[in-house]
């Protein structure tokens, strides 16, 4: 088992109520995989003046090494330390079964602006898979790091990397009158969390606009439950909807126009509508008597997906996004809810109950084909990363509430816990806009 | 069986919560179930029973007891509760100027957004209840808390059992 110590680092961006004592992440791999490559990410050279001004191959190798399908090799088995593709001895590397080596250099060009350079080599060919040249500055090696991690990674797995994307999520902290929830944004590993939002009354339901600029959450201010929408980079927030009764469950359409969401009106019975962002006025989707909440627009934007209990428990349904008949999608097992689509629009990330307890299951939609991927007993609101390549949740054990990490495939899993409090509901961004 | 545990937090919140008139008798002549009938519709087979929280019995002042509890995944009010509930109703009726919230919630288990929906049924429950008892529309308003504020943290039958309820909460 290794252990990735994260410390927060303030960057100041001040787009936040407050920084002052947020509870620290931590991320520790708990489960992995067995066949992940043994990669080098060598120290990077520093010509300039001062101080080197940051760490890249310490954040990439982290990085990498978070995705499951990378082992970095500990600085100290390295028998060179080489900064260019010269300097390279593959046999060198050859001895430790080191399979790709990543080699880089930081020069300063101007006060605070740095040129970066790296480059990807395949030890056993002996080859240049990838090389490239970033600007950056002191303020932005930290995204530039995560940004050479997502382009090694690309190149590797051809699949896009995560490194850069960033994850909301709610953080419960005190007891009775001292209780207080907070939104928070964090980086993907856990790093720079701002926090969107603070409450003594309970906050739920975050979800990412899909140009990743916005966040709608529900929150409970006033003893009533209310849809907010809030603008992450200025903190600038709107009410959406404060009808009587139930408001919650936001989900944006894919044009980030309308938001899918539950109101009850008053009379008890939960149904879905949507809700036109830039007039807040809403329409009916639903009208059985039974529970309706939890939507999830498909990634053509043409169909909902819910959780309903007109038959007797909560199952899957589907509606077309202008209402009329819906389908049945889950069958298996007593308890199906909370539907989150997978990146591709074929697997749906559901809260299923297993044998009595309740863990996250991906459901094939074609096939109808349920995997219960999770072993906790109150394990909920799975949220996929965008590439699709693993899913974060939420679980409680020994009183304490965390997020973990998982791979689709189950076999590999990684804990978040906060140093103080309980973290939750957890929402990953989709890929940043360059 | 020790109920001295189960009972403290309960206790403590009848005594928090005590703002409204006291003085009110109990009816003891409504008990015409054994109080077993309690709906369950359990999904998980027997494993959760359908063992309902009730408060101090030497309490005889019904309108201190602000908590209606229910089975799991049920929003049945039973015959004792709908003897609270009379008491509650009585008094709305006779104080139209009073307005209570009813707020409802869930235990933990399951998603949360799914156990909002369980609550607003609890606290729709409840309020139909209070309005065939004479209470007004206007007097009552419900919120659905979910499981986000449970009365009792712990992950056992017992704290779930206290968590399954809507408060009656006089706003003053």
């Amino acid at each position: 088992m290794s252990r990735i110590g994260l410390r927060l680092i303030f960057l100041g961006l001040g787009f936040c109520l407050s920084q002052a004592a947020l509870a620290e992440l931590r991320i520790e791999i708990t489960k992995g995989q067995g066949e992940a490559v043994p990669i080098a990410v060598v120290p990077f050279g520093y010509q300039g003046s001062g101080e080197e001004p940051y760490d890249l191959a310490e954040v990439v190798a982290a990085d990498l090494a978070r995705t499951g399908r990378f082992a970095p090799v500990p600085e100290s088995d390295m028998l060179q330390k080489p900064t260019t593709g010269a300097e390279i001895d593959f046999g060198d590397w050859r001895i430790i079964d080191t399979e790709v080596v990543i080699v880089g250099r930081v020069t300063e060009s101007f006060s605070n602006d740095f040129l970066i350079e790296f480059r990807v080599f395949d030890v056993f060919r002996a080859e240049q898979l990838l090389g490239f040249r970033l600007k950056s500055n002191q303020a932005n090696m930290r995204r530039t790091a995560h940004r050479i991690s997502d382009m090694i990674y690309e190149e590797l797995t051809g699949i896009k990397g995560i490194a850069s994307t960033r994850i909301a999520y709610v953080n419960v902290t005190g007891k009775g009158k001292a209780e207080k929830f907070r939104l928070i944004v964090a980086d993907a590993d856990g790093e720079n969390a701002s926090t969107m939002m603070e409450s003594k009354q309970p906050i739920m339901s975050p979800a990412w606009s899909p140009d990743g600029r916005k966040l709608a959450y529900v929150s409970f201010e006033n003893n009533q439950s209310q849809v907010w929408v809030q603008i992450v980079r200025t903190g600038a927030r709107t009410r959406v909807s404060a009808r009587k009764g139930v408001n919650s469950a936001p989900a944006w359409s894919p044009d980030g126009r309308l938001l899918a969401l539950t109101l009850s009106k008053g009379d008890g019975n939960l149904d879905i509508y949507t809700l036109r962002v830039a007039t807040k006025r809403v329409k009916k989707l639903t009208t059985w008597p039974s529970i309706e909440t939890e939507p999830n627009w498909s990634t053509d934007g043409k169909q909902i997906y819910f959780t309903s209990d007109r038959s007797g428990g909560p199952q899957i349904y589907r509606i077309s996004a202008d209402g009329g008949r819906a389908d049945r999608i889950t069958f298996e097992g007593p308890y199906n809810a909370r539907p989150r689509l997978s990146p591709d629009g074929k697997q749906i990330g559901v809260v299923h109950n297993d044998r009595g307890n309740y863990r996250i299951a991906v459901v094939d939609i074609e096939r109808a084909y349920t995997r219960v991927l999770t072993d906790g007993s109150l394990d909920e609101s799975p949220s996929f990363a965008p590439n699709g390549e693993v899913l974060i949740f939420a679980s409680r054990s020994g009183g304490r509430g965390y997020l973990t990490v998982v791979s689709v495939d189950g076999r590999f899993e990684q804990r978040i816990a906060a140093t103080e409090g309980d973290v939750r509901e957890p929402a990953w961004s989709p890929f940043p806009l360059n | 069986m020790n109920n001295w545990k189960l009972l403290a937090p309960l206790c403590v919140l009848l005594v928090a919560g005590c703002t409204a008139p006291s003085g009110t008798e109990t009816d003891d002549g409504v008990y015409g179930d054994d109080g077993s009938g309690v709906g369950t519709s359990g999904i998980d087979g027997g494993a959760d029973g359908s063992a309902i929280p009730i408060g101090d019995d030497r309490d005889t002042i019904v309108m201190n007891e602000r908590i209606v509890y229910f089975a799991f995944d049920s929003s049945d009010v039973d015959d004792a509760s709908i003897n609270l509930l009379r008491q509650h109703g009585g008094y709305l009726s006779d104080n139209p100027g009073e307005k209570v919230r009813l707020e409802g919630h869930a235990d933990e288990r399951g998603s949360r957004e799914y156990n909002i929906g369980l609550g607003e049924r609890r606290s729709v429950a409840v309020q139909s209840v209070l309005l065939a008892q004479g209470a007004t529309a206007s007097q009552l308003s419900t919120v659905s808390f979910g499981e986000e504020r449970p009365a009792n943290s712990a992950s056992n039958e017992n704290a779930w059992a206290q968590n399954r309820r809507v408060e009656i909460v006089y706003e003053r």
